[in-house]
């Protein structure tokens, strides 16, 4: 974190999601339920922003605010924040449990969560006031925003991205968890004219890349590469359930645990990848 | 009372740098248009997008700053209410959502713009502060309290533009929580709140002239309502009267008559609202007040003053 290219660096990039997942895993054997394949989905694209993107002080302290507009991902930055201390071991035990703090989804006032989340087509909105706010004050500060694909279905989505690139807040970098899964089926079939998503943002006023989302280093140098005078929307190609091949492109994933057989097999797998 | 908020809201913010303005697509009347080209980077105008104005308010507030959410209540309240209750209520944000020309102020516009059950949805809302100012004085220390003083959400109700001022002699200071006799008698009391108080001071005025001792009270927040002031009012008065410009559920009248029954009062208690129907006619806000039975003549025949 210290050192975005050492942290970049693809091994180990892919060491650390390897080890997020696992802890995911693990802590899917704590609870009935929790949003595994969505996690699992966005794993790169939230490494690459608390590990690449975010700029830190000596003090480990950050000017950026990262804000998970698609709550229900949250899992992969809980796993984050606690390897990066901010969260604490007990929290994590404590996960949807009485006398905890953390819920499947990101509540503001609990360690390094910015916003709460969990209906969808909020956090654009706000991570925009946010960034605004920043520039307004002469901060140094970006706003790092992940949204799910299903959300851009939200008009409060389409809103935000028009104020966004009309107000000119060149200091909103955008992701799309772009896995084409939502709870009725594919999007690419249920609504074939969300794509495509990159001429839709650039016509916004947005600059707009697709890089495929499980690859870390694309999405840290699509960032790293943006011309930066307008709001930035990388739309990340994903899988549901990556890493996991009986969760792959599987909707009942989206909410579910696995049994201890499928635990088993779940840690074969993303040990050998 | 909107060139009163506008005229507060420019002078606070000359003040405190955090006041930002986010608006939908609302004429920048009186010192609305001051601020805009004297702070251009803290009005905001998101055009006719009533959940990025709120979502956008709470990003600010969540960076530190105090922003103030405006436009035509039905707009500020109701089409975003997911946001003012997830971003500003759950996150317990101090953003003021600004309900202005609320009730059925735009006489003529149609049931579209009528907010009658404004106090109701706001007040459901956990942490959710309601103020409702009678006149414009009353207008300019409730626009000072959300800029200045309040720790969380508000949805503060404005009229539009004519109202004549009824604080000046007040007997009490505007305090925030708390009832504010604006006359104090022994017979009648009328509890009132925002636009309509008007009436009430007609009827006052009437029930005065027919010989009865009458306090008339400015309810300016709904919430947290002034409960202990309330039940006082109640047992220190042979007949309390609300009036309040509101659909029945969830105003101030169902709330008199809850501190009422808990109280053991033993008063006589009118109450006067909308009724919890649209309103599908026309004509002046008198006209749209009587269609529901609001007029110092329907209400002083009840209250048998007559």
């Amino acid at each position: 974190m210290n050192n975005a290219s050492s942290s970049m660096a693809p091994e180990n990039a892919r060491n650390r999601c390897k080890r997020f997942r696992k802890r995911i895993l693990e802590i899917s054997q704590q609870v009935q339920a929790l949003h595994i394949g969505s996690a699992y989905s966005c794993t790169e694209i939230v490494d690459a922003i608390y590990f690449g993107m975010m700029k830190h002080d000596a003090k480990g302290e950050s000017p950026d605010t990262f804000l998970m507009s698609k709550g229900h991902g949250c899992m992969i930055q809980y796993v984050i924040l606690e390897e990066l201390g901010v969260l604490t071991r007990q929290d994590m035990d404590l996960y949807c449990k009485a006398g905890g703090r953390l819920g499947c989804h990101p509540d503001y006032g609990n360690p390094g969560i910015a916003a709460s989340t969990g209906a969808l087509g909020h956090g654009l909105s706000m991570a925009t006031g946010m960034a605004y706010a920043e520039k307004s004050r002469k901060g140094i500060g970006t706003v790092y925003c992940v949204l799910s694909d299903g959300e851009l279905q939200e008009g409060s989505t389409w809103e935000a991205t028009l104020m966004a690139s009309s107000l000119k807040i060149n200091n909103l970098i955008a992701f799309v968890d772009n896995n084409d899964f939502q709870s009725l089926g594919r999007t690419s079939v249920t609504h074939p004219s969300f794509y495509p998503l990159v001429d839709k943002y650039t016509a916004f006023g947005w600059e707009c890349v697709e890089v495929a989302g499980h690859d870390s280093v694309a999405i840290f140098n699509a960032v790293q590469n943006r011309k930066g005078d307008k709001p930035f929307m990388v739309v990340c190609k994903t899988t549901k359930g990556k890493g996991v091949s009986y969760m792959e492109n599987i909707p009942i994933w989206h909410y579910r645990s696995p049994s201890p057989q499928e635990y088993q097999q779940a840690l074969v797998e993303i040990e050998g990848a | 009372m909107r060139n009163t908020f506008s005229e507060t809201l420019y002078e606070c913010a000359k003040a405190n740098a955090d006041i930002f303005i986010v608006v939908a697509d609302i004429s920048p009347a009186g010192s609305m248009a001051k601020f805009q080209s004297e702070y251009p980077e803290r009005f905001i105008n998101v055009g006719v997008a009533e959940q990025v104005m709120i979502g956008m308010a709470a990003g600010l507030a969540l960076k530190g700053c105090r922003p103030f959410a405006y436009t035509i209540a039905t707009f500020s309240l109701y089409r975003p209410f997911e946001m003012v209750r997830n971003d500003l209520g759950y996150q317990n944000l101090p953003v003021t959502v600004v309900g202005m020309g609320a009730g059925v102020i735009y006489s003529t516009l149609g049931g579209t713009h009528h907010t009658q059950e404004d106090i109701a949805i706001a007040g459901a809302i956990p942490n959710m502060q309601i103020l409702a100012p009678c006149d414009p004085l009353e207008c300019i220390e409730a626009t000072k309290f959300c800029a200045i003083e309040s720790k969380g959400p508000m949805y503060l109700r404005i009229g539009k533009a004519g109202e004549p001022r009824f604080t000046e002699n007040a007997l009490e200071p505007f305090v925030f929580g708390k009832i504010r006799y604006l006359r104090r008698g022994s017979d009648v009391c009328i509890l009132s709140y925002g636009v309509i108080m008007k009436l009430a001071v007609e009827i006052a005025d009437h029930l005065q002239a027919a010989g009865r001792s009458v306090s008339l009270v400015s309810c300016h927040t709904l919430k947290p309502l002034d409960r202990a002031g309330i039940e006082k009012a109640l047992h220190t008065h042979k007949h309390v009267i609300v009036i309040e410009e509101h659909a029945p559920q969830g105003g101030l009248a169902p709330q008199a008559k809850q501190i009422a029954w808990d109280s053991k009062a033993n008063c006589r208690l009118d109450t006067f609202t909308l009724k919890d129907e649209f309103i599908h006619n026309y004509g002046s806000y008198e006209d749209l007040l009587a269609s529901h039975g609001i007029s110092a003549r329907l209400i002083l025949d009840k209250v048998g003053a007559r």
